[in-house]
């Protein structure tokens, strides 16, 4: 165990402690919490019953009849778009287009965060502006020019995962940028000094200070940057669509939809299948969220 | 721990080199390189007919290890119907066929057209954008047996594919619109003499008013396309109060939205709705899908139902048993002069490589043996007249309608440029809510079909 | 061994290996340059991969796009500012433009507001991961799904027949109702329900970031105000809040830029029908609905455009935070 890590739970200890003590003060506390709880999940509870019900039965009484009367359920919906042919292959494509999609932008991001907050030149502000401004950039407007530059006359390569990947990235920088940099922007100064003092390069200071030290930041970043990859659908049809056996997850589910409307009672059971992985990502990154992981260093 | 990050971190550097190379080569070995499909430009057809030979004659595994890449907007149920529509030109060619359905049909293929990535053969998702892309799409007449095509094809169905004198569409399966749904259950006199004309279905509903709470059921909601279901309404109307020259002149941005023959079929729509199930804000909010469900009811919402022939796949008249819970008749002549007249709406369906294999398809898809497959599983009709396979008496006198058809009118609002169909809907929607803004609504149509029509 | 195997092994290593190696080879490139040369290169050899990127992605196409603006609908001429009088004379568009302003107001001050008050409130319970997973929860759910929840939750039906939507049925219980939830243009009641729905989505997305922010402060330094006598009111507003503000003007103009880019809830739930249409929407209508790339771009240009004043903001506070430290 490290220091760190040793340090957070220390923190927890002392936490901890003082929860105890006023543990009836906290009253309101609970209930303002579980409250908004409450409030969030109904929609989702509501879906989340429904896709176990036939669609005659969701039409005609709402969801919570189903509480009182459980024969309604059945795992039917689930049965069936589990079924789909096609739903294994492209849940391994979800994971080949979401992971390097993720890991590239969050990994550049952070070298360009680096040099916007530790390093000086000329046009810094302006430059780091701009990037972000780029956020506000509606990606349709993107889709011919780069689908152009990806055809059998630029660089051929429409249809691999490539084209992907890349294009995430680029659409997932300015974001990714404009966080990373607030927050090692925000890292104290005198630990970069007295290690450049000590002679470590940029870089040494960069793997060793500032990556690790805005660990909840990135987490946070690589929670956000995995779920908009999960989920999108148009970015992927466009760039993949001449290859249809690299296409992921979110284009066969929409694909349980006739184009009249017909099967919609399936949605909800696709919902709750595709949305198993990015709440499992964002359950294992929980733990970096940990109060003192940065060495209590942002300072006052 | 940052040591040892550090560490590995250096180590990995090693092996990224030689990797590098590798990830870029094999995620394109893990795809085939797009470039077999679509290397091929679309200017230039080619015309030995040699190898347009329709499927059938090309023996078995003509095509094997070929594919042939297609994108429609059928999912679900329609998906599987395709599917099963295609399997046996997958097994006599040894062809593959990669399928992808979408909603985003649209996108898809204007982002396609514009920078030339597209699938060898598509759904296109009206003869307006079929018009804009046609220079993308190829010729059939090379692709196609033409005089066979053109026999067991309708001729306005025929024309509708066609633009420049090429024919680049082709229609897979179609739907008669303005039929008119009833339960005989409630209404069990009317099967043997429907109404002939409105002016008897009119006194047929003060007649027969108290076996239902209303006289329409209308249900207008469809996501972004809401408001489609009140654009049939209107074109049922101006079809046979103003007769087909109108409604031609009319699609084609050369009669106005605010002349009196368009306005008179708006305040006969209004009618319909003051007098339908649950009034504006249900019609608004019911989606289309479901809006004849009342018609099931132990006690009955409403008398009627005016959708087309597809609506028995859907809502309430899937679990329905056709003829003894549900029924219909055709939608009643207006003006004697226009007998005959009947509406109707297909998928069209285009080509953009013409690969042996994607041409094998598409010639195999217009034949009726082809269609017969769709037809037999339900919820579609042929677009080949010799396809006749249906599954029950209702489709079959729906198509016959079709056929039989004096006067025949593809819907309007899909001839109609997309922004013109567009606001269409939008206008529907907004009468609805509230018909006494006709007037300005049919004005604000008049400025947007300026607007659409003008040459870019 | 399977191709698609290879491939993933080379994505999980290789990528993340290829991108150390280049940052590593940096400081390689610069050993040999004088002193003071390698101070004004070296930035742009850390900026280089990203730059690229967004030159690539972001900057060309929005070029391309700045000049469809000033054409025809099918890119063949130029027509001057015809498109953007277009966009400032249809009313619909400003129906729009005003719908987007209520948009960037409203999402703004919901997410961030429940973000921040969710993120300092679990900060001091024990079930906190599981408090934090169920705001985050609906981000999680794609848009088509989303839709699906909440077309169930405004479900209207006649009045008189069983009421099977959340909302209808809950002010029921109450004899009032059925309110078609949709259809209300009064005061832009539908506009702002629509906004509600995104804030549902977006909420978990300010708690987490803030979250993190959040954990950064040192316990030290809390525990100090508080043995000195400090209230916890005191402490966030004297401490806490302080030392969140940067992140809050970063999850503040993300909202706001996801606001003037809302496109997909009113697509799907109203179709942008009774006055709720938004500017995204009306540039995707005419891009690939009626292929007007001018009119499309235009719209767009009024998007990058309308991104200024924040930016003049953000700049602002990067000189105050340049200053202190």
């Amino acid at each position: 165990m490290t220091a760190a890590a040793q340090a957070v739970s220390d923190a927890q200890v002392v936490a901890k402690d003082k929860e105890r003590k006023s543990r009836f003060g906290r009253l309101p506390l609970h209930i303002a919490i579980v409250g908004l709880m409450v409030i969030w999940l109904i929609p989702t509870i509501g879906l989340l019953i429904n896709s176990f019900r036939p669609p005659d039965a969701v039409l005609n009484s709402g969801w919570w009849t189903a509480i009182f009367a459980p024969s309604q359920l059945s795992l039917d919906n689930y049965a069936h778009v589990l079924a789909q042919s096609n739903i294994g292959a492209q849940f391994v494509n979800s994971l080949f287009i979401t992971i390097p999609a993720t890991i590239i932008p969050v990994l550049v991001a952070a070298f360009a965060a680096y040099a916007f907050a530790w390093m000086s030149f000329p046009g810094r502000n302006l430059l780091f502006v701009i990037v972000v401004g780029l956020l506000v950039v509606p990606l349709q407007t993107t889709l011919i020019p780069i689908l152009q530059l990806y055809s059998p006359k630029g660089l051929n390569i429409a249809g691999s995962f490539l084209t992907v990947w890349l294009a995430h990235t680029g659409y997932g920088l300015p974001f990714a940028i404009f966080l990373l940099r607030n927050f090692m922007g925000g890292l104290p100064k005198e630990v970069f000094e007295s290690a450049a003092i000590d002679g470590a390069s940029p870089v040494t200071s960069f793997l060793r200070l500032a990556l690790p030290m805005s660990i909840p930041a990135i987490a946070a970043l690589v929670i956000f940057q995995f779920l908009f990859v999960w989920n999108d659908l148009l970015v992927a049809l466009v760039f993949l669509g001449s290859s249809p056996q690299n296409l992921p997850l979110t284009v066969g589910i929409s694909n349980l939809v006739t184009s009249l409307g017909g099967g919609w009672e399936f949605l909800g059971a696709a919902a709750f299948i595709s949305m198993a992985l990015p709440l499992l990502v964002f359950f294992a990154l929980q733990r970096y969220f940990v109060r003192g992981i940065t060495g209590g260093s942002v300072k006052g | 721990m940052e040591e040892r990050t550090y560490r590995r971190s250096r180590i990995a550097a090693f092996i990224a080199a030689a990797t590098l190379v590798a990830v870029a080569c094999s995620s394109g070995a893990a795809s085939p390189s797009p470039a077999a499909s679509t290397g091929g430009t679309v200017t230039a057809a080619p015309s030995s007919g040699g190898s347009s030979a329709p499927a059938g004659s090309g023996g078995t595994g003509a095509l094997a290890g070929q594919s042939v890449t297609v994108i429609g907007t059928w999912g679900g149920a329609e998906e599987t119907a395709f599917r099963a529509m295609i399997a046996p030109w997958e097994a006599q060619t040894g062809a593959k066929v990669n399928y992808t359905g979408t909603r985003d049909l649209n996108t898809v293929l204007t982002t396609g057209v514009a920078s030339g990535v597209l699938p060898d053969l598509a759904g296109l998702p009206g003869p307006g954008q079929m018009v804009q892309w046609k220079d993308s799409l190829i010729d059939l007449g090379t692709v196609l047996d033409v005089p066979t095509y053109t026999s067991e094809t309708a001729p306005a169905l025929v024309t509708l594919g066609t633009v420049d004198s090429k024919l680049v569409g082709v229609f897979i399966k179609t739907a008669v619109k303005g039929l008119i749904w009833y339960s005989p259950k409630t209404l069990a006199d009317i099967t043997t003499t429907p109404p002939a004309t409105w002016d008897a279905l009119q006194a047929y509903i003060t007649a027969n008013k108290s076996k239902a709470t209303s006289p329409w059921c209308l249900g207008v909601e469809s996501g972004a396309a809401s408001g489609w279901p009140g654009t049939d309404w209107i074109e049922d109307l101006v079809l046979r109060q103003a007769g087909p020259d109108v409604y031609q002149q009319w699609y084609q941005g050369k009669v106005k939205w605010t002349d009196p023959a368009i306005k008179t079929a708006w305040t006969t729509f209004g009618d319909v709705v003051a007098t339908s199930f649950g009034g504006s804000a249900t019609v608004n909010a019911t989606n289309f899908a479901n809006a004849g469900d009342p018609l099931f009811k132990a006690s009955p919402g409403c008398l009627f139902l005016h959708q087309a022939s597809f609506i028995t796949g859907l809502g309430g008249f899937k679990t329905a048993k056709s003829g003894t819970d549900y029924n219909f008749f055709q939608f009643p002549d207006i003006n004697a002069q226009y007998t005959g007249a009947v509406e109707g709406a297909g998928d069209l369906f285009g080509m953009f490589h013409d690969t042996p294999a994607a041409k094998s398809l598409m010639a195999y898809l217009v034949t009726a043996p082809a269609q017969d497959i769709w037809v037999k599983l339900g919820g579609a009709l042929s677009a080949n007249k010799n396809a006749v396979d249906y599954p029950d008496d209702i489709s079959k006198r729906s198509a016959a309608i079709l056929t039989n058809a004096k006067i025949f009118a593809f819907d309007a609002s899909d001839l109609m440029p997309s922004a013109m169909n567009d606001a269409f809907w939008k206008g529907i929607v907004a009468y609805i809510k509230d018909p006494s803004q006709l007037d300005s609504i049919l004005a604000n149509l008049d400025k947007v079909q300026t607007d659409a029509y003008a040459a870019p | 061994m399977d191709p698609r195997l290879v491939t993933a092994i080379e994505v999980v290593v290789g990528v993340p290996a290829v991108l150390f190696l280049y940052i590593i080879l940096t400081e390689q490139i610069l050993r040999p340059i004088p002193d003071r040369r390698r101070g004004t290169l070296r930035p742009w050899l850390w900026l280089a991969p990203a730059l690229a990127f967004l030159a690539v992605f972001l900057v060309y196409p929005t070029i391309g796009t700045i000049i469809h603006s000033f054409q025809n609908s099918a890119g063949t001429k130029f027509v001057g500012l015809d498109n953007f009088v277009y966009f400032f004379t249809s009313p619909t568009t400003l129906v729009a433009l005003k719908n987007n302003i209520l948009w960037v107001i409203l999402l703004t001050a919901l997410t961030v507001g429940f973000g921040m008050l969710i993120a300092v409130l679990v900060d001091r319970v024990r079930y906190e991961s599981v408090a934090k997973a169920v705001i985050f929860l609906p981000l999680a759910i794609s848009m088509v799904a989303a839709s699906v929840i909440w077309t169930f939750m405004f479900l209207y039906r006649a009045p008189g027949e069983p009421q099977t939507g959340t909302m209808n049925a809950f002010v029921g219980l109450f004899g009032v109702g059925p309110v078609p939830w949709l259809q209300v243009q009064d005061f832009s009641f539908n506009t702002i329900l629509l906004i509600i729905v995104m804030a549902w989505m977006w909420t978990g997305f300010c708690m987490v970031i803030i979250s993190a922010a959040l954990k950064g402060i040192s316990v030290e330094l809390l525990e100090a105000a508080r043995v000195d006598g400090a209230n916890e009111w005191q402490v966030f507003r004297g401490i806490i809040f302080p030392l969140l503000l940067p992140t809050l003007a970063v999850v503040g103009t993300t909202v706001v830029i996801t606001a003037l880019k809302a496109f997909d809830i009113v697509y799907v739930m109203t179709g942008g029908n009774f006055d709720t249409q938004v500017m995204a929407q009306a540039m995707i209508q005419q891009m690939f609905v009626n292929s007007n790339f001018g009119r499309a771009s235009a719209v767009a240009v009024v998007l990058l455009l309308t991104i200024i004043p924040v930016m003049a903001l953000n700049i602002r506070r990067f000189q105050a935070q340049e200053a202190i430290r």
